[in-house]
């Protein structure tokens, strides 16, 4: 029962993912990319927590909280480079 | 005690697959930008709380193993989604005053400024000139 409960949650995931990969081709405006850019670090996130459960190991929960991590510093860097034209001042 | 633990896994992991799926497909429905900020910001993160939830039950009631990762990766991510949030919608109010993003409005239709519908001069505080002493001010120099 948990075996097709996680693999039903992967192809949700899998296909946020591709929902998320098609506003960020088509834009229109700078923020819709952003945030399906930052949209598909959590979903990321996501699948890689499910590999975890799926092949029963705990080690991915590291790479998981480093791209949360990543992910964060990323989206305030690209606004503070739009919003400022500068990331450190 | 198996089979609860086992339908509440079931439930939560079906509870987050299906809020990050309605979170990003928001995300491709909503009609504007402000609007297409709300659905990931609010459903992706329900979603994946929802998942690391599942994973916590799992690997401590199937495998025995206590992990707080995903308790810290939910704190995490709980405290920083509002964060990125409130500085693209400043990205988005910004381009807007700047004439860059030439998109409609809502329904709702432009947000107000601060001061009332009557103060023009005041405006969000999502530009500024660059602090002196700072390299965005010597950078022109």
């Amino acid at each position: 029962m948990i075996g097709i409960a996680l693999h039903i949650a992967a192809g949700c995931i899998a296909l946020a993912l591709v929902l998320n990969l098609w506003r960020l081709l088509r834009g229109p405006s700078l923020g819709d990319r952003i945030v399906a850019l930052d949209t598909m670090v959590i979903n990321a996130i996501a699948l890689i927590v499910l590999i975890g459960m799926i092949g029963g190991n705990d080690t991915y929960f590291e790479a998981a909280l480093l791209l949360a991590m990543v992910g964060f510093v990323s989206t305030i860097a690209y606004c503070k480079f739009i919003l400022r034209g500068d990331i450190v001042e | 005690m198996s089979v609860l633990a086992d339908i509440a896994i079931v439930a939560l992991l079906l509870l987050g697959g299906g809020f990050a799926l309605i979170g990003s497909w928001g995300l491709v429905r909503l009609p504007s930008t402000m609007e297409r900020l709300h659905g990931p910001t609010k459903a992706t993160t329900l979603g994946l709380g929802g998942l690391l939830l599942a994973s916590v039950v799992y690997f401590q009631l199937r495998l025995g193993i206590w992990t707080a990762h995903e308790l810290l990766i939910s704190l995490f991510l709980f405290i920083t989604a509002p964060i990125s949030a409130n500085m693209i919608a400043k990205v988005h109010l910004h381009r807007t005053r700047a004439g860059a993003a030439t998109e409609r409005d809502s329904i709702a239709g432009a947000p107000p400024r601060p001061g009332g519908e009557g103060d023009e001069g005041a405006d969000w505080a999502t530009f500024a000139a660059p602090q002196p002493g700072t390299p965005a001010s010597t950078a022109s120099d």
